[in-house]
């Protein structure tokens, strides 16, 4: 484990989970909030981390084989090994027992581990989370696109994609030249796929009465990836009480395209 | 020199404006343009043009797997073996081959390929690829990132499976068998020759190295494309300290042989064509699931720019991606293109078989598969192009290499006076 901070207050840490290294971005104080991320990881600390760190004490670890992590992906296989890997992360980032934020692959990972281990997460919100596939209503297959339809897929603002997700120029880690991030964010992708690969289906739907925390889900009204209704079902399926927030002029990254809507509905949810 | 007669087995009436109506041959390929009558016309002639090419002499007739694809009827490629296993004689049966993560168990494939060199007398060449992301990944749903883990434990188990003496049991990471015991067993000991269809991974030249199989390197854009990922593929083998034997190492050619060379432009130009601009319609968007190259590839091309230049030129794991690149070039190549840039060796037999020495000398390699029968051509055509190689072009070329080099990778068949014959029941 080391740890470093930056002059914005900003802490980063590495935990090992499967015998690798897996960075932990921590900022602000108070109650821990954390956050798994989505398709392509958040390579950067992002606007809406810094609006929930003036609340809260905010938690972010990289999960395996997204920007931040050593390769681990390669190790895991089924959904146990993701779900395991989940729970390490979340204990050795301090984050037991705390409310959690989870997007896009993020949030299916996040239900499942409410699911196998309630006591391990406080109150969720989950921001399009993945997880279910409903035959009636079909997601399109992310993968089987060139990238700049996967841009458009992922956000919905101009731009939005590739402010958040350029190399990084001003990583806490270390400079990262553009060669090597291409490297990084093909891994990103890569253990995205290993996860979501080919529906996204992890069997989720057997699972989700067993989330008893009361949720909150999100979802960007424009969301190519995985249509707002999808947030009806997340809701029918858990047993704990449930809140859906739709954000205007947002894809499937809400909280990337959105961040101050994002944390608005976010910090209201979780400062009650 | 091997050579080697190799099929494809293409879907031969897809529309004209294929290209343009269409978006891939390949995955999602539209399948009310099949036709089941037809195909069995095709079928027939098939079997009967490999069953031609072991008539008039050629060392190998070849087949391939590939899946929901429209240049490949082959979906198993096994099947097509095992009716040329009874009624070929002489040549070795190349399946090239079986991709391994696909079959569950993989046991499958060590079963199959026992009955295949029992049946063919010994006389198959097993061939292990990882297949395209086309085949793997999107028409049999494998998981891009798993899918090489998948096939190195599958490679291991088949290899148990034909070498060990006793019955075993298999706990592996994606596969459990409480009991392995294949009945039959290869006729070949301790198993047929193994060879590797790749492209122009790093990681495949090595690992070929370290097993010591045939790398195949099955491109669809000829010996000047294949001249960078050959000459990687040489230069790994250096580095490696591996002799350089060509017989290590085998190329797919399209060829087409008449009397002159303008007869043979004439013939050959309408096949040539339904297939780089039909057969080679694949969508970009299937070409490249991550985690299908792997890192260490991605890492080798960044360093390397002869890697990086064989991976532009990939043949079988990249098909799609070249003709989406020729694509992006601005349209597909013409017929003129395609001979100019060596897709295709077209010409007299003199022509060809200079070319063709140019080509097996400059990439080294002993093992020539010659596509012969591409896109739409008939049998008539095929057979013609075949006897014309057979007869006037085998003789010029068959020789390169034989007195310098052993091959230590051809199957070694029972002796023909051993082997059934028809009348023996």
């Amino acid at each position: 484990m080391s740890d470093s901070a930056n002059s914005n207050g900003l802490k980063t840490s590495t935990v090992m989970v499967n015998g690798a290294e897996h960075r932990v971005w921590e900022k602000g104080s108070g109650k821990a909030l954390g956050f798994l991320p989505g398709i392509g990881g958040r390579p950067k600390w992002l606007p809406l981390f810094d609006t929930l760190a003036e609340h809260h004490r905010v938690i972010v670890p990289s999960l395996p084989g997204f920007p931040g992590a050593d390769p681990s992906h390669l190790s895991i296989d089924d959904n146990s090994d993701w779900v395991c890997a989940c729970l390490d992360l979340i204990e050795q980032a301090g984050l037991s027992g705390a409310d959690m934020i989870g997007a896009c692959l993020g949030g299916s990972l996040l239900a499942d581990v409410a699911a196998h281990s309630p006591a391990s997460v406080g109150r969720l919100a989950l921001i399009a989370p993945f997880g279910l596939y409903r035959n009636a209503e079909p997601l399109p297959d992310f993968f089987a696109q060139i990238f700049p339809e996967q841009k458009k897929l992922l956000c919905h603002r101009d731009g939005a994609f590739d402010k958040a997700f350029a190399a990084p120029e001003d990583s806490s880690d270390h400079s990262i030249d553009k060669e090597e991030w291409d490297i990084l964010r093909y891994r990103g992708m890569e253990a995205a796929a290993r996860y979501l690969w080919p529906f996204g289906d992890r069997g989720l739907e057997k699972r989700l009465h067993r989330v008893t925390q009361d949720t909150l889900l999100v979802w960007g009204k424009e969301d190519r990836i995985i249509p707002p209704s999808y947030a009806e079902a997340f809701a029918e399926g858990i047993a704990g009480t449930t809140q859906i927030e739709l954000i205007d002029n947002a894809g499937h990254l809400a909280d990337v395209d959105q961040p101050d809507a994002v944390a608005k509905v976010l910090l209201k949810y979780f400062n009650v | 020199m091997k050579l080697m007669y190799f099929h494809l087995m293409p879907y031969m009436d897809l529309p004209e404006d294929f290209a343009e109506k269409h978006e891939s041959v390949w995955v999602d390929v539209d399948s009310k343009l099949f036709d089941p009558r037809k195909a069995h016309h095709m079928y027939h002639d098939f079997i009967s043009e490999l069953e031609h090419a072991d008539a008039v002499g050629f060392d190998a007739i070849c087949v391939n797997e590939h899946h929901s694809n429209a240049y490949g009827m082959m979906p198993s490629p096994n099947l097509l073996a095992s009716t040329l296993a009874r009624s070929t004689k002489d040549a070795a049966i190349c399946v090239m081959g079986n991709s391994l993560a696909l079959y569950n168990p993989p046991t499958r494939v060590a079963e199959e390929f026992a009955m295949l060199d029992c049946l063919s007398g010994g006389r198959l060449i097993a061939g292990f690829p990882v297949g395209t992301p086309m085949d793997t990944c999107y028409a049999y749903g494998q998981n891009p990132s798993q899918l090489r883990q998948r096939y190195h434990e599958a490679h291991d188990l088949i290899m148990r499976t034909w070498t060990e003496t006793e019955p075993f049991s298999f706990n592996g990471r994606f596969n459990q068998q409480r009991y392995v015991n294949p009945w039959p067993r290869p006729l070949q000991a301790p198993h047929p020759p193994v060879w590797i269809p790749g492209g122009g991974a790093v990681e495949t030249w090595r690992w070929c190295a370290d097993v010591d199989y045939v790398y195949a390197y099955l491109s669809y854009y000829g010996y000047l494309a294949g001249q960078a990922t050959m000459r990687g593929f040489w230069e790994e083998m250096e580095n490696l300290g591996k002799e350089p034997n060509p017989f290590r190492a085998a190329f797919l050619q399209f060829v087409g042989v008449a009397e002159t060379e303008q007869e043979a432009l004439d013939l050959y130009r309408e096949p040539a064509e339904y297939f780089y601009n039909r057969s080679l319609k694949v969508s970009p968007k299937y070409v490249a699931p991550p985690g299908y190259m792997t890192e260490a590839t991605l890492r080798a091309r960044a360093q390397s720019q002869v890697a990086k230049l064989a991976g532009q030129t990939s043949g079988a794991d990249a098909a799609g991606a070249g003709a989406a690149k020729i694509e992006g070039g601005g349209g597909p190549p013409s017929f003129e293109e395609m001979v100019e840039k060596g897709f295709v060796v077209i010409g007299s037999p003199d022509q060809v078989a200079e070319k063709l020495t140019t080509a097996i000398k400059d990439l080294h390699f002993g093992n020539l598969m010659v596509l012969l029968q591409y896109g739409n051509m008939k049998r008539d055509l095929a057979t013609y192009n075949t006897d014309m190689f057979a007869k006037h072009v085998r003789p010029q070329i068959e020789g390169i290499f034989e007195d310098e080099w052993e091959h230590h990778w051809w199957p070694k068949p029972m002796p023909v006076a051993e082997r059934a014959t028809e009348d023996r029941s």
